[in-house]
């Protein structure tokens, strides 16, 4: 796998968007995009947590490759990232307070979330070496921070506007991420992704 | 053989990340003052953000760490803050009750509309619509977002749709300073008694055009207060703590918009002040 980190990058970010193209982490993207501030906070953490975990993947891919049992591959991702970020909570906790203070109510929320695993995953099947899969990890989770920015500031607007009381709420919501996710079918082929 | 693999990868696995977060947990842990949760329970939960921090638990920390007194809550009673005082062995450090005072007295009464806002039921809205349908630019719109946004319950709007704050329920959290898209409400502590009640920076006449108790300007409640009053912009600034107050200025006001601030009887105006009978709508062009 020769792929060009650029190509790796607006892949992860925009053509296979995590949540509009892949429709992972669909969870946060519902129920924190309410404010543009904590929709921020939400994306900086998972883009953190990515980061660690597809660390953590490579290495666990590693490790089972030499004792020759990739089946456990999923149950061991899961165990490491979710003790890896719990490792890291402790440590942010202790080290920076305010860091703490703006990421920690978030991290053990998004620690088993499906889209941290799905990036561990797709980055042991797409092959990526370990600076491929960071770029890729960053790409991801900028793209998710681009998702959510968008729907909350979107949500945000459509506080003031008057729509038929059948789709208030939630649904608005779901008719939002739709269209958004129609948007950005366009970026399809860019990066040859 | 496989299963044996498994079994010993995924324990040992485990095993060793269970070492890892015990040993972390160990020896990251951050301590903690117990007495941050006492204290905490022992606050209104109302996480109002009037005593200047972000909530309950933040002024918790800081008056066990010492850098406020327990008089700064405002919402918490008498008794509660002795019990905070007492367990933390300092003193309450009483703060003077402050409360929210509206800086406009333009009730539909007195005050006219220019246009007839039909829209969203909303201060913040309606404020978006060239400023609201009242003629005075600077006035209450009287739809009541503050009240709205009182967590206490502490305003309500009169007949005149003018808000009207109760100062024994209120705690001086701001949010409806925060949220007039006039800026109509300030804090101010109790004791500050003589009040312009009037935002309206034009003129005499131009303003009687849309209001019988705005200010006109006229300067009389300034003559001989010296350094109290002085006249900016077209209307009175009250300087607080450069001279003891009282209600001598209000008496010359020909409108009544300086009033002084009476807990029982609302506000008193003087006695030159016009007196106003009506009750219902003021259309525009009648005085």
């Amino acid at each position: 796998m020769n792929e060009s980190f650029g190509n790796i990058f607006i892949n992860a970010c925009l053509v296979n968007n995590f949540v509009l193209a892949y429709f992972l982490g669909i969870c946060p993207f519902l129920g924190v995009s309410g404010k543009m501030e904590t929709a921020t906070r939400m994306g900086g953490a998972v883009t953190f947590v990515m980061l660690i975990s597809s660390l953590c993947a490579f290495g666990i891919h590693a490790l089972l490759v030499a004792i020759d049992a990739p089946y456990l591959q999923l149950i061991s991702y899961i165990v490491v990232i979710a003790s890896t970020v719990q490792l890291v909570e402790m440590f942010i906790k202790k080290m920076s307070p305010a860091l703490f203070r703006s990421l920690g109510i978030f991290l053990p929320l998004i620690t088993t979330n499906c889209a941290i695993l799905g990036l561990a995953l797709f980055q042991t099947n797409k092959g990526y070496n370990l600076p491929q899969s960071f770029v890729y990890a960053l790409g991801a989770g900028l793209g998710f921070t681009l998702a959510l920015m968008l729907i909350a500031g979107l949500r945000e607007q459509m506080e003031f506007a008057e729509v038929p009381r059948m789709v208030k709420g939630t649904v608005l919501t779901l008719i939002i991420a739709g269209i958004l996710s129609l948007a950005f079918m366009g970026f399809a082929g860019l990066g040859n992704g | 053989m496989s299963i044996l693999t498994a079994i010993f990868a995924l324990g040992g696995l485990t095993l060793v990340l269970a070492i890892m977060l015990i040993v972390a947990n160990k020896r990251l842990y951050v301590f903690e003052d117990p007495r941050i949760n006492t204290v905490e329970d022992m606050l209104p939960h109302a996480n109002c953000g009037a005593c200047g921090l972000p909530g309950c638990r933040p002024f918790a920390e800081a008056l066990v760490a010492g850098k406020v007194l327990p008089g700064k809550c405002t919402v918490s009673s008498d008794v509660g803050q002795q019990a905070i005082a007492d367990y933390l062995g300092i003193s309450i450090g009483a703060e003077e009750k402050k409360v929210a005072r509206l800086a406009c007295a333009g009730g539909t009464n007195v005050a006219v509309n220019r246009a007839s806002y039909g829209g969203l039921s909303s201060c913040r809205a309606a404020v978006l619509v060239s400023g609201g349908g009242k003629g005075c630019f600077w006035g209450c719109l009287g739809l009541g977002d503050c009240a709205d946004v009182c967590d206490f319950d502490a305003i309500q709007l009169d007949e005149q749709a003018l808000p009207v704050v109760d100062i024994d329920k209120c705690t001086a959290c701001g949010d409806c300073v925060e949220i007039c898209p006039k800026d109509l409400f300030t804090l101010q502590p109790i004791s500050n008694r003589l009040w312009v009640a009037c935002k309206n920076l034009d003129y005499g006449d131009v303003m009687l055009e849309d209001c019988q108790v705005g200010c006109t300007a006229c300067g009389k409640c300034a003559m001989d207060a010296g350094t109290l009053i002085t006249m900016e912009h077209n209307l009175p600034v009250i300087h607080y703590g450069t001279a003891p107050l009282n209600d001598q200025p209000i008496q010359r006001c020909p409108t009544g918009a300086i009033v002084w601030l009476d807990d029982q009887h609302g506000p008193v105006k003087g006695r030159e002040a016009v007196k106003i009978i009506r009750k219902g709508e003021r259309a525009p062009g009648v005085s």
